[in-house]
């Protein structure tokens, strides 16, 4: 019987790639583990291996296409003696489970319309844009910063030879070479420590966690060492180190590399967090997070990496830390969140709209310092609030937030604040569960319109 | 790698009875009249310091935690009479002896002691947590072990910028049961930097014996699995250390990566301010003062040796007290911090 292969999911967060090669063509005889074809991703290319045996019979997507969706039939695969025309149409594929459910809430690839948001203050009208993903702005940031600042150098789990365990790292090391491009151990405690130690000299680490979550192992120096270092030394010693990486969950990886810190390390004096959510904002705030002479934690997101946005071609483009953004202007309700968590502000903004109701959305992309200022603006201007994020709700960012409006604008309030947020349980696997444990779309809209009593 | 510093303590045996710290062999160690001298004044001024510490303690002068250095004066003034201008120094909380030998002002630390506007953090820190860009002390670390790891990241960056200097890391025997104390031997060894591990051996982590708490006492070995060689060193002997230090210094400096030093060394004094040492006996205190004390040896030598009188020696001590009187004077008077002090130095 005619197999269909099928485009395979390379990573967790997979949704599509480029067939770049096929190794065989049809009527050649496949065993099992023969190497069918190269498949290129925006991380990696990837070896294909045959699973069955038997003959290809034909080649449903051609060598060198791009953008092929994950479960695509690619080539059929017939039993000996079998006829081509045996071949089960492509469709029988679609039926079956899709191996890697992604979040209900990622959105497509394509870039945000840059037009759905009033141009940043930080950009100068009539700027040249350029469409990027968030990972190659993040790598863009390092590079132009490590071109300008010599003591400025990376260091992490694969960030050199293997080019990053995502890909941000990219690269980096064939410009700036091993000496500033630094492969560590798997030794998060160690190396953080040792990137600390280097910043109390005036060093310009940028620590790369391959996730926030492992972060955990080092928390002590970030917060014991790093944070609070200038204060126990009266302003003598400042500690000028950026730790980056992917926070949060990403896709069905379980409890234990699914958690949003961004309530963590928002709580600690002496930090400052930053988590933005547009390629343009992850460019400008990393180089700026270089730049700054505090410890930075710069918490990003991995379904974000591959998302184009249109970032302008600027040499030097900086944007502030501690300076939210307003990402869509509204009058009935305001929307704040940060990283993905705007991603469901803007899907729900979208339905809303169609109500008839204009919801403004407060991209925050510095959680500490707060830029309380524009949360009370928006809110003195609408009257109504709902705070998002993927976090847990006690203590979360979204209570903080809640408690600002109410100390600056409570008279301005025609509604309690509402909040939607991760749900109060360690990250399950299941498809459905995960689902059920992130914030959606359907939640957001609900708590904008009780805000609007509809 | 034991050189002719080194001295090879007995295995481990009664979980009791501390280790004898043999004598050093002379010749190679011999000081110049010079060296003795300011060997003698340095660790007598740490002496008188820490007596002073500890009776301001008393006055409730010096609030929270105070450890004192004690018994334990030859192993920085040692390690300071061997190391380069650019050498860092970093530790883990007792930490006042450190700091005057890196040549940091009494005044300073004793008014930080004291939680005033003239202390080294103008009040911010304490006891555990001083810091000299100026001299290279780097702190004051009060989460035990977390200096190794940061220790480590000064001796990267004197490799990454080539500058030829050493960074001297200090923890104690407990803090070498840390799980990031290996994770930093592994980089240093690794990436060869230029960084020698001092590990003050007083024999007690808090109130556990090393006996109770290292399955592996001869601490000089802890860094065998990466490579990394270490030797043990008589730590009451300012010769000794110095010899042993130089010898380090020189290993780590010119490329070769890490050394260990084990400073045997003992405290007189209780783990802090609060703790009455019930976990070993008064004999043995006393057996280690009478025998060993750092400070007695060089008196000793510079009486023997006629490179000094009783009254020279008294001259010395008054001039010591003279200093540590000003500092608690400066200290107890001097007034605390500003209130808007509770908000500068968060971020820059």
């Amino acid at each position: 019987m005619a197999i269909n292969i099928l485009m395979p999911a390379l990573s967790p967060t997979m949704e599509q790639g480029k067939l770049s090669k096929w190794l065989k063509k049809t009527g050649d005889s496949i065993r099992s583990g023969d190497v069918i074809a190269e498949i290129e991703t925006d991380k990696a290319t990837m070896e294909v291996e045959a699973v069955d045996e038997g003959v290809l019979g034909s080649i449903l997507i051609a060598e060198g296409t791009d953008n092929v969706p994950v479960n695509t039939p690619i080539a059929v695969i017939l039993a000996d003696g079998e006829d081509a025309s045996a071949a089960p149409a492509p469709k029988a594929a679609s039926a079956a489970p899709a191996p890697v459910a992604a979040p209900a809430v990622v959105t497509a690839p394509a870039a945000l319309p840059a037009a759905s948001a009033p141009a940043s203050s930080e950009i100068p009208a009539g700027t040249e844009m350029i469409s990027m993903s968030v990972r190659e702005a993040l790598r863009d940031a390092m590079a132009e910063e490590m071109r300008r600042d010599e003591t400025v150098f990376v260091m992490g789990e694969e960030v050199a030879e293997y080019q990053g365990a995502y890909k941000v790292t990219q690269g980096l090391l064939a410009e700036f070479g091993p000496r500033r491009v630094i492969d560590t151990p798997i030794t998060e405690h160690g190396f953080a420590g040792l990137g600390v130690g280097a910043a109390m000299t005036g060093l310009r680490p940028i620590v790369e966690f391959m996730t926030f979550n492992f972060a955990m192992q080092a928390i002590d120096h970030i917060i014991n060492s790093a944070a609070k270092t200038l204060y126990m030394s009266g302003g003598q010693m400042g500690c000028p180190i950026v730790f980056r990486g992917p926070n949060g969950a990403a896709s069905r990886v379980g409890a234990q590399h699914s958690q949003d810190y961004a309530a963590w390390y928002s709580a600690v004096p002496g930090l400052k967090v930053v988590a933005p959510y547009t390629a343009a904002d992850y460019k400008g705030l990393l180089k700026s997070a270089i730049r700054d002479p505090n410890p930075v934690i710069f918490l990003e997101n991995e379904i974000l990496y591959g998302q184009s946005f249109e970032v302008p071609k600027l040499d030097d483009f900086t944007v502030p830390i501690g300076k939210a953004r307003v990402h869509r202007e509204g009058r009935h309700v305001t929307l704040v969140s940060f990283s993905i968590g705007i991603t469901y502000c803007i899907k729900a903004a979208d339905e809303l709209a169609k109500e008839g109701i204009e919801a403004e959305i407060i991209d925050l992309r510095t959680i500490r310092p707060m830029d309380t200022e524009t949360i009370i603006a928006s809110v003195k201007k609408t009257g109504r609030c709902v705070a998002v994020e993927e976090g847990y709700p006690q203590c979360g960012v979204t209570a903080e937030i809640a408690m600002r409006v109410m100390e600056h604008a409570f008279d301005y309030l025609d509604a309690p604040v509402m909040r939607v947020t991760g749900k109060d349980v360690p990250m399950p696997y299941a498809a459905n569960l995960e689902k059920l444990a992130l914030p959606n779309v359907g939640e957001v809209i609900a708590a904008a319109k009780a805000t609007l009593y509809r | 790698m034991a050189g002719s510093a080194a001295i090879r303590s007995k295995p481990a045996s009664a979980k009791t009875a501390p280790k004898p710290i043999e004598k050093s062999s002379a010749g190679p160690l011999e000081f110049s009249r010079d060296q003795e001298l300011s060997a003698y004044r340095e660790m007598l001024a740490i002496r008188r310091f820490e007596e002073k510490a500890g009776q301001l303690y008393g006055m409730g002068l010096i609030g929270g935690f105070c450890h004192l250095y004690i018994g334990q004066e030859a192993v920085v003034i040692g390690m300071q009479m061997a190391m380069k201008p650019g050498d860092q120094v970093i530790t883990a909380y007792r930490d006042h002896g450190h700091m005057l030998a890196c040549g940091m002002a009494a005044r300073g630390v004793m008014a930080e002691l004291t939680g005033r506007g003239g202390g080294y953090s103008r009040g911010k820190g304490g006891s555990m947590h001083m810091f000299s860009k100026e001299k290279h002390f780097y702190g004051g670390h009060g989460i035990v072990g977390a200096q190794v790891s940061l220790g480590t990241g000064l001796a990267f960056a004197n490799h990454y910028r080539n500058n030829g200097s050493v960074s001297m890391v200090y923890f104690g025997d407990g803090a070498a049961n840390q799980g990031q104390v290996y994770e930093s031997f592994n980089m240093a060894e690794l990436w060869k930097l230029p960084v020698v591990y001092l590990i003050e051996n007083n024999r007690y982590a808090m109130g556990t014996s090393v006996s109770r708490a290292s399955s592996q006492t001869d601490f000089s070995k802890r860094g065998l699995a990466h490579g990394i060689p270490g030797e043990q060193v008589d730590g009451m002997d300012v010769r000794a250390v110095k010899a042993a230090g130089a010898k380090a210094l020189e290993f780590a400096r010119s490329g070769k990566g890490p050394y260990i030093l084990e400073m045997q060394t003992y405290r007189y004094r209780g783990h802090s301010m609060s703790d009455p040492a019930k976990y070993r006996s008064k004999e043995e205190v006393q057996k280690m003062r009478e025998e060993h004390d750092p400070i007695e040896q060089v008196r000793g030598r510079l009486l023997r040796g006629k490179i000094a009188t009783e009254d020279d020696l008294k001259e010395i001590d008054a001039k010591v007290r003279a200093v540590v009187n000003e500092a608690a004077e400066f200290a107890s008077h001097d007034p605390e911090p500003d209130p808007s002090e509770l908000w500068t130095d968060i971020t820059l």
